[in-house]
Parts: structure tokens; sequence; C-alpha cells
């Protein structure tokens, strides 16, 4: 073993020169409570950015636009499977069924309007279609508003398409009729 | 006589629990990704949707309820390699500088010849800007050469709309067909969650 090296001595209680060593020298004693503060300061704050900062989403599928020279494959669906849903600028859905007869009704968004007939329209009829049709002058939350009813109605067959010129005019119609009533 | 009894004031090791504390903090510290700061704040819909958006790989398209469009890649190199791409594009040249800006900016809604102007000023003038939005309509669809851009460098890049939920539908529709003009069939609305079943008046 090398000579210049000696190992650690460990102190011993009884030995009266360590004593003496330990009595001279003063206690190490930190405050640690600064530090704690602090570091569980940051981990609120960690916590808190991690949990908050992801907003939620709703996908959608749309189907690509056709080439110019390709023909239009489209899928005819029985008018008894039609539903139409018509976004208006008054916050309200305006629906019809079948495309040959349309006649319009109007009704709220969400759990106590559209929800529960959509519910009951997809018990009804099997394979039910919808067409959403938003109006140009409609708001962005009204089409997330549909969508969130369908998804809760369980209904995964939709389209989002333009509306028609008749869609418009049948729209126009109604809103006037409304306004005429009562 | 009775002596008084001495009390030691009580220690306590707080060792461990520091211990624990700085190893939560430094787990939650590499877990965050931190967010750049919003160039516009939006109302966006609420919806009983529960997918959350993935962190990583994802364009998000702001809009405004006035109908501005705003862009954001998600990272830093990412974002300075496309302001290349698009300058080559336009013919326009950007120094070192304004893609190091560019890198750290967290969304833009200047059209393309106006953004060297812009990454010239610094971080606070920049907010008092009223930025004008990406051009978006048929004359000069610039939105569509930013998408294909970003998409040649990150292929896997996911489109997300954070639309104002007072935004007229026509404009919506407008940034849904530069999508799929892209062949972009498949993109996320994001919107705020729904706490409860709530009826509308």
């Amino acid at each position: 073993m090398n000579a210049r090296y000696t190992s650690p001595r460990l102190s011993d209680p009884d030995d009266p020169a360590d004593r003496d060593a330990r009595r001279n020298q003063p206690p190490v004693d930190m405050d640690m409570n600064p530090m704690v503060d602090m570091a569980f300061l940051l981990l609120t704050f960690f916590m808190l950015a991690t949990t908050f900062s992801q907003p939620r989403t709703m996908e959608i599928v749309m189907p690509p636009k056709p080439e110019p020279q390709q023909e239009l494959l489209e899928q005819p669906i029985k008018e008894s499977k039609a539903l139409t849903l018509i976004l208006g600028n008054d916050d309200n859905v305006h629906w019809y069924r079948g495309v040959s007869e349309p006649q319009l009704h109007t009704i709220f968004y969400g759990a106590d309007g559209l929800q529960p007939l959509l519910v009951r329209l997809n018990s009804e009829v099997s394979e039910l279609v919808v067409l959403i049709k938003p109006l140009p002058d409609s708001r962005y939350e009204n089409l997330v508003d549909v969508l969130d009813d369908l998804t809760l109605a369980g209904i995964e067959r939709y389209a989002l398409v333009a509306p028609t010129a008749a869609d418009e005019a049948l729209y126009l119609a109604g809103s006037t009729l409304q306004r005429n009533a009562p | 006589m009775r002596k008084a009894p001495s009390f030691s004031s009580p220690k306590l090791d707080m060792n461990p629990m520091v211990d624990m504390a700085f190893l939560l903090v430094t787990f939650f510290m590499l877990t965050t990704t931190f967010k750049m700061p919003q160039v516009l704040s939006v109302n966006t819909p609420a919806s009983f949707a529960d997918t959350r958006l993935p962190e990583k790989d994802v364009i998000t398209l702001t809009v405004s309820p006035e109908g501005r469009i705003f862009m954001d890649a998600d990272g830093k190199f990412t974002r300075q390699k496309l302001l290349v791409r698009m300058g080559e594009r336009y013919n326009l040249a950007f120094d070192e500088q304004q893609r190091a800006a560019f890198g750290l900016l967290g969304g833009f809604g200047m059209p393309v010849e106006g953004l060297a102007p812009f990454l010239n000023l610094s971080p606070e003038q920049r907010k008092l800007v009223v930025q004008p939005g990406i051009p978006a309509d048929t004359v000069a669809n610039q939105l569509a050469d930013w998408l294909i851009q970003a998409r040649l460098i990150n292929p896997a890049f996911r489109v997300a709309i954070r639309a104002d939920k007072d935004v007229p539908y026509d404009l919506v529709d407008q940034l849904i067909q530069t999508l799929l003009d892209q062949n972009i069939t498949r993109f996320n609305l994001i919107t705020d969650p729904k706490v409860q079943q709530s009826s509308k008046p």
C-alpha cells in the first residue's frame, strides 16, 4: 500500500480529542424552509401548466374534391333516409326530411332541441344520412353545435354540403312564415 | 423544588421532503412543453368532444371574428426552414436575424411581402402591429402555399382550425375549401371543453 495515503480516521465519541474538536466547531444548521417553499412553488406551477395546456378537438373527415376529368361517383341515397339541416343566421336549425316535398321545421340546438330529434330519427330510420347545410351568414359555433349533437346522438353518416338555391329559398320562406305567425 | 421540564425545540428532518419535491419539479419541468404566446386570443366554441389535440406536428390556423387568418406551425427549426422555402417561392430573401425571429414567432398573420419589415421589429413593437391576416382568397392564396411548403418539410403535419365562434360560416368554408384543394381532407376543429349538459335558451 502507498504510505502517503492514510485511511480516513473514524471519529470516536470516547476519544477526548474528538469531543473537543466537535465542541469547538459551530453546529451546521441550515434553514431549509425557503428552499422547500421555492420547490413547492415550482412544483405547483408546473403541475398546473401541464394539465391545462391541451385543448379539445373534434376531427372532421371530408371527401376529396373530384378531379375535373373524373366522373362524379356519388352514391344516391334514398329520399326517406335523408335529413337536411339548414343552419340559419338566427341561431336555429331548420330541418326537413326527404327531398321532393320538403316541410321545414325549426328547432334549437342542443339538449332540448336538435339532439333528442336526432336520437329519435336515428332510431326510426335505419342508415339515416344527415346533410348539414350551413348558410353563409350562419356562425361557426352553429356548425360545431350540430357536429356535437350528431356525435352525441351516435350518427356517423353525415356530410357538410353547400346549400342549394332551393334550400335558401325554403329557408327564406320559412323564416318569413315564422315572423308572420305570432 | 421540582426542576422545570426542559423542551428541546422539535427538529424536523426536511431532507426527504425536499428530495421528493425536487424530484417532482424535475419531472414536471421535463414533461411540460411550453405554449408559444398566442398572437390572437379567440373564443372557441364549446363542445363535448374529448379528443386531445396532439402536441407535435400541428399547424394551427386561427381565425379571428373578422376573418383574419393566422398560422402557427410547431417546431422552431421547421418554422425557419418554412420561411426559407417561402422566400424561395416568392423570390424574397430573409437574413439570419429574420429567420431567427421567425423561429421564435408563435404564429403570424402577415402576407409574405410584409413579413421582412415585420420581423425586423422588436418583439414588443410586433405586439402593437395589427396583422392583416394571411391572404387566403382565390386571387392570391398564400395560405395554400404555406400549407404546401409546410407539408413538404414535414408530411406528418395535421391541420387544426381554431376559429372564433362568431366567425361567419362563409369564411370558414373558404378556409375548408383551401384545405380540400391541398388534399387535406382530415382536419381538426379546436373547441373548448363543455362542462355539463347545458340547455340553450
